[in-house]
């Protein structure tokens, strides 16, 4: 299997077998960091953040710099030729001579595919609009490979933001591929899974699907809770935001009959979706998933670039 | 009764349904060939009720796709010396490039110029375009 070269745009461009040895590598990688300090040597990863963030491009940067590469790149778009209304294409064709790949986020759903088409090096999509964050895919599935050993026979549920969750679209489109998912979707009626996600849900009968909005009812039977953000930037209209924010806040109290090996997970960053009081609450894993991206980001981007130890 | 004569050589599209001939008509710029052209509406049809139809003299080009895209209805004749010499049935097009405008205002179809949009054709009951960019269903409206 060589995955040199690819871009890694939505979680469908690879197979369940390809997705494995990126999460295989990557508990390979977290167990022996020091075998993989300098494979990156003479690599430069260049980052297009067109949108802000930090968790994603800090992981990314702290991916290539353990494994002895450099970095570069913008977080502002504003500061750029792209403030000037430069054309995606011309940037790319510009910045792919400058990187050995590239790493990119946008707000506009589809951008990071537009700039694969015209990329010479492999592009890595860091989360386009409401649309995918397949990287944060791979971090959400090497967390549940670590502490569950296997991604099969599961009842995935996701609780808040289902309608814009970028992060949840990817997770789910993933899921299916692994065999004996339930899908447990928490939602209030405003935010559930889109249109399209659900038409293509379908194709896939012997998975499971429970909509539902209250949490309390099937927290007994969910083995990974995923929680999310309900995202203000994804809004247009303030109104709608301010009656759906407070929709659902995970505290100790609604872990009442959950299961002793659940796992509650969180892309990050929270506002209030899970109370301080759940941190140190065994079953919240969201810290040691932000850490274990870095580890499947690392795999990723050695995979991409063909280089090993 | 109105009569329009039949054409010795060139494309006769028929079987529209009644009330798109126009937008066809317009959609293929067909206003501004310089060769003769008669759009027909609300012509009997044992088929239809009512179909309008659209003649043009001589071949011009004809785009099929967004003529699939209108009225998959439609049946294509092609004339030599008074005859037909070939009869085309319209499909839904199964890839249109262009011509649809996704429905997401988040997708970056509408905001960089230099992309062009692909949809995949998508049966589920309606007939509907996924934009190959954001995946949004998008259905084509006239």
């Amino acid at each position: 299997m060589n995955l040199q070269g690819r871009h890694f745009i939505d979680p469908n461009d690879f197979t369940l077998e390809e997705i494995q040895s990126i999460l295989d590598l990557g508990l390979e990688i977290y167990k022996n960091p020091l075998e993989y300090d300098d494979i990156c040597k003479g690599k430069i990863m260049g980052t297009l953040f067109y949108e802000p963030s930090t968790r994603t491009r800090l992981s990314f940067e702290s991916a290539m710099l353990r494994m002895g590469g450099k970095v570069l790149g913008f977080s502002d778009a504003n500061t750029t030729s792209v403030a000037k209304g430069e054309s995606i294409a011309d940037t790319i064709r510009v910045l792919d001579s400058y990187a050995d790949i590239l790493i990119m986020r946008h707000p506009r759903e589809g951008a990071p595919k537009l700039a694969s088409q015209y990329s010479s090096v492999p592009v890595i999509n860091a989360g386009d609009g409401g649309h995918q964050h397949p990287s944060q895919t791979l971090t959400d599935l090497i967390t549940i490979q670590y502490y569950k050993g296997a991604i099969s026979n599961l009842n995935v549920a996701f609780c808040g933001d289902l309608l814009f969750g970028r992060t949840v679209h990817s997770l789910i489109r993933t899921l299916t591929k692994y065999p004996k998912i339930t899908f447990t979707l928490i939602s209030p009626k405003e935010l559930k899974i889109p249109h399209h996600l659900r038409l293509d849900l379908m194709q896939f009968p012997d998975i499971k699907i429970i909509e539902t909005d209250s949490l309390e009812e099937h927290i007994s039977e969910i083995d990974i809770l995923y929680m999310t953000r309900i995202q203000k930037e994804r809004f247009f209209n303030e109104e709608e935001y301010v009656k759906l924010k407070d929709s659902y806040i995970l505290n100790r109290d609604k872990l009442v009959g959950a299961k002793e090996d659940l796992l509650v997970l969180h892309p990050l960053p929270r506002v209030n979706e899970i109370s301080y009081d759940m941190d140190d609450e065994p079953r919240s894993k969201y810290f040691q998933q932000a850490k274990l991206g870095v580890y499947a980001r690392m795999a990723l981007m050695a995979l991409l670039l063909g280089v090993t130890k | 009764m109105l009569k329009v004569t039949s054409i010795r050589k060139g494309i006769v599209i028929d079987h529209i349904t009644s009330g798109k001939g126009l937008k066809i008509f317009q959609k293929l710029n067909l206003d501004k060939v310089d060769t003769p052209v008669v759009l027909l509406m609300n012509v009997m049809s044992n088929k239809l009720g009512r179909k309008d139809i659209i003649k043009i003299q001589d071949h011009v080009d004809v785009d099929l796709t967004i003529l699939g895209l209108i009225d998959p209805n439609i049946t294509i004749n092609i004339i030599e010396n008074d005859t037909i010499v070939e009869k085309m049935k319209i499909e839904i097009p199964t890839k249109v490039t262009g011509m649809i405008k996704c429905k997401n205002p988040r997708c970056i179809t509408w905001t960089d110029d230099y992309v062009v949009p692909e949809f995949t054709l998508v049966r589920n009951g309606d007939i509907q375009y996924r934009c190959s960019y954001c995946e949004e269903l998008t259905k084509y409206e006239l």
